[in-house]
């Protein structure tokens, strides 16, 4: 068992950003933990990846012609179980995307694998895989080991490595593998509709609250805050889930990407890793919250530990 | 014949403000412990209910892997519909992982023979986000995560859902049954109990279940069943943010100062 194995992931005849990232964290990892760096991908022609993925550190990209090009759970199990028999990897990087979630837990399981989710970290150590990743909701740091497991699975967070660059000169191996029997079939996609006539991606002003304000009553509060300081109002899931403020206005992995935001104040959101992925990279980040231990303190450049009902009411008298 | 759904539920841990690591320095310290049913787990709960109200003739069972505690969330399962509820437990189970848990859960799915299986996406304490899945892969049953859709009849051989990807796309696929599902947030709007449906379901049995009553042993379970152990657990360095103390006011002014400089040098 040696070497490194990263599953790139493409959507929509498009390559995941998240997979050059994962190549780049495997990457870091060769010298100590060994190489050869291997990349594979699924897909009914997954040659038309191969170019993009001809990246720094890079020793074999293996392509496995599967699948109809959109991902179903059981023809990746099958596809990526197969090249891990075929190239007997001590570690094996899948990002920790709604795709995986979908398989990556059944690999471990039938392959009786070591594995830990939401990775943001990979050492070698003494001979070992050491892999953190966070715990009661992001409070804690956790240190994982994977005692006797010949090979390791992780699934790793997404913007914990920066995408890989330059180039290599990879072997290019087409791996034949057997046809999986396939209970899931994928359907048209459908975006999230827009009831709402904001785009979250263009503000560059954002207040967003979070489930911390409480109760429905209270959002009319909060509005005439963000119009009278003139931010684009967004939220956190809960309250868009409870239909409190539109979909469109929710910021996060699932939601908008706070693209051209430049402050963006957070008030009673706690810092779910969901909802760091569409703000955190915003320059000033601003929290508001009653618990000083919020992990949301951890994004942002200015904390206010306190209560928001309060605190919104005396900023209003500044606008 | 009736249709039965299993729904595994999670007792999740969340900190006490000030919480301390424990003297081992692997995990918190129980005493900063408080306890809640998984917010996913209303939601995938929510949704077999409404299934069984759709009408036909449909049983909903709550199966948790937990210690004694534990009976608190089966009990506001039972109060929000749930038909009965079980608890499996066994000392050895202290300290498995997802992998562990969910090879406890297929055993017991093996003995229930549900016609469907639903769990949360992830669990709010330490997100995993697979225990749903990993136990469809022991089982060897269709699975299918992140549901936030889903149109079923009793007796049907298939169900149509709608997964939800990244960035509000959402993508709509058909699934054979018998199924694992691990159901998101917004599905639905789970219900609140009434005082009634929890004076009831404060009389309910709860059914205890035990490692050899599975047919498991010691090893399977654990941190011997685990695919990891827990090395080290420790409170990360705080991040890079600097606190605006003072008062309500002056904090306040201390903002509303920062935004007007940014609007300034936007403007
Ligand atoms: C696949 C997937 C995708 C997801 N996508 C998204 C997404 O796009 N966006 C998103 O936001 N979430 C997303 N989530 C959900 C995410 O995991 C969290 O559940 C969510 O972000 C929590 O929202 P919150 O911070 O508002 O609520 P909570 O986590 O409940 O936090 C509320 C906070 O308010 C504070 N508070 C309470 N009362 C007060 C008060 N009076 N004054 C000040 N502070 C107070 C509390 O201390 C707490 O920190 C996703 C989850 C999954 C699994
Ligand atoms: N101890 C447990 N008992 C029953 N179900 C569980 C347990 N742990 C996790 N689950 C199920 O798995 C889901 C996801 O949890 P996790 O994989 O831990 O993030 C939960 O919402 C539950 O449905």
């Amino acid at each position: 068992m040696s070497g490194i194995l990263v599953i790139a992931e493409h959507r929509r005849g498009e390559l995941r950003p998240v997979s050059l990232e994962l190549i780049a964290g495997a990457e870091s990892l060769k010298a100590s933990g060994g190489g050869p760096l291997t990349v594979a991908l699924v897909g009914p022609a997954p040659d038309v990846f191969v170019n993009a993925l001809k990246v720094a550190g890079v020793d074999e990209i293996i392509t496995v012609a599967a699948g109809t090009g959109d991902f179903d759970p059981d023809t990746q199990a099958a596809a990526v179980s197969a090249v891990i028999a075929a190239r007997s990897p001590s570690l094996v990087l899948i990002p920790h995307s709604v795709d995986a979630f979908g398989y990556a837990a059944v690999l471990a399981a039938q392959g009786g694998y070591g594995f830990a989710t939401d990775v943001f970290k990979i050492e070698f150590d003494q001979g070992s895989w050491v892999a953190t990743r966070g715990g009661y909701g992001q409070k804690v740091n956790v240190e994982l080991d994977f005692p006797a497991k010949a090979v390791v699975l992780l699934t790793v967070r997404a913007a914990v490595y920066k995408p890989a660059e330059g180039s290599s000169n990879p072997t290019v191996t087409a791996l034949p593998v057997p046809g999986a029997s396939v209970h899931v079939r994928p359907g048209e996609y459908v975006e999230m509709s827009q009831a709402d006539d904001v785009d979250m991606t263009a503000a560059e002003f954002i207040m967003s609250i979070g489930r911390g304000i409480g109760e429905e009553a209270r959002i009319p509060q909060f509005r005439e805050l963000a119009d009278a300081m003139g931010a684009t109002l967004g939220c956190s899931r809960p309250i868009a889930d409870s239909g409190w403020l539109p979909k469109s206005r929710q910021v996060g992995q699932s939601g908008k990407t706070a693209s051209a935001c430049k402050l963006y104040i957070a008030m009673g959101i706690s810092g779910a890793i969901q909802h760091l992925a569409g703000m955190k990279h915003v320059s000033t980040i601003v929290a508001v919250n009653a618990d000083p231990g919020a992990s949301i303190f951890s994004v942002a450049k200015y904390g206010i530990v306190g209560d928001i009902m309060e605190f919104g009411e005396e900023l209003k008298t500044h606008f | 014949m009736a249709t039965k759904i299993l729904v595994a539920v999670k007792q999740v841990t969340a900190l006490d403000e000030d919480f301390e690591i424990r003297a081992d320095g692997r995990d918190v310290d129980a005493d900063f412990f408080l306890r809640d049913l998984n917010e996913w787990d209303d939601f995938s709960l929510e949704e077999a209910v409404k299934i069984k109200e759709a009408g036909g003739e449909v049983e909903v069972v709550v199966v948790t892997v937990g210690p004694e505690e534990a009976d608190e969330s089966l009990r506001k399962c039972l109060a929000k519909g749930a038909d009965r509820a079980i608890r499996i437990w066994d000392e050895a189970m202290e300290g498995s992982d997802s992998q562990a848990i969910a090879r406890v859960l297929a055993a017991a799915v093996q003995q229930q023979n549900p016609d469907l299986v639903f769990a949360g996406v992830q669990s709010s304490d330490h997100s995993f986000a697979s225990t749903g899945i990993a136990l469809a892969g022991l089982l060897n049953w269709p699975h299918a995560a992140v549901v936030n859709q889903f149109e079923f009849s009793p007796g049907a051989t298939q169900a149509v859902i709608r997964r939800e990807l990244e960035g509000g796309v959402l993508q709509m696929m058909s699934i054979d049954l018998p199924a694992v599902l691990s159901i998101q947030l917004g599905i639905n709007t789970p219900r609140y109990a009434s005082l009634r449906t929890i004076k009831q379901a404060a009389a309910k049995p709860i059914e205890q279940v035990g490692l050899s009553d599975l047919g498991l042993s010691a090893t399977d379970v654990g941190e011997a069943g685990s695919a990891s152990r827990v090395r080290r657990m420790y409170i990360p360095e705080k991040g890079r943010a600097e606190m605006i103390e003072g008062s309500l006011a002056e904090q306040a002014a201390k903002l509303a100062a920062i935004i007007k400089e940014f609007k300034g040098a936007s403007a």
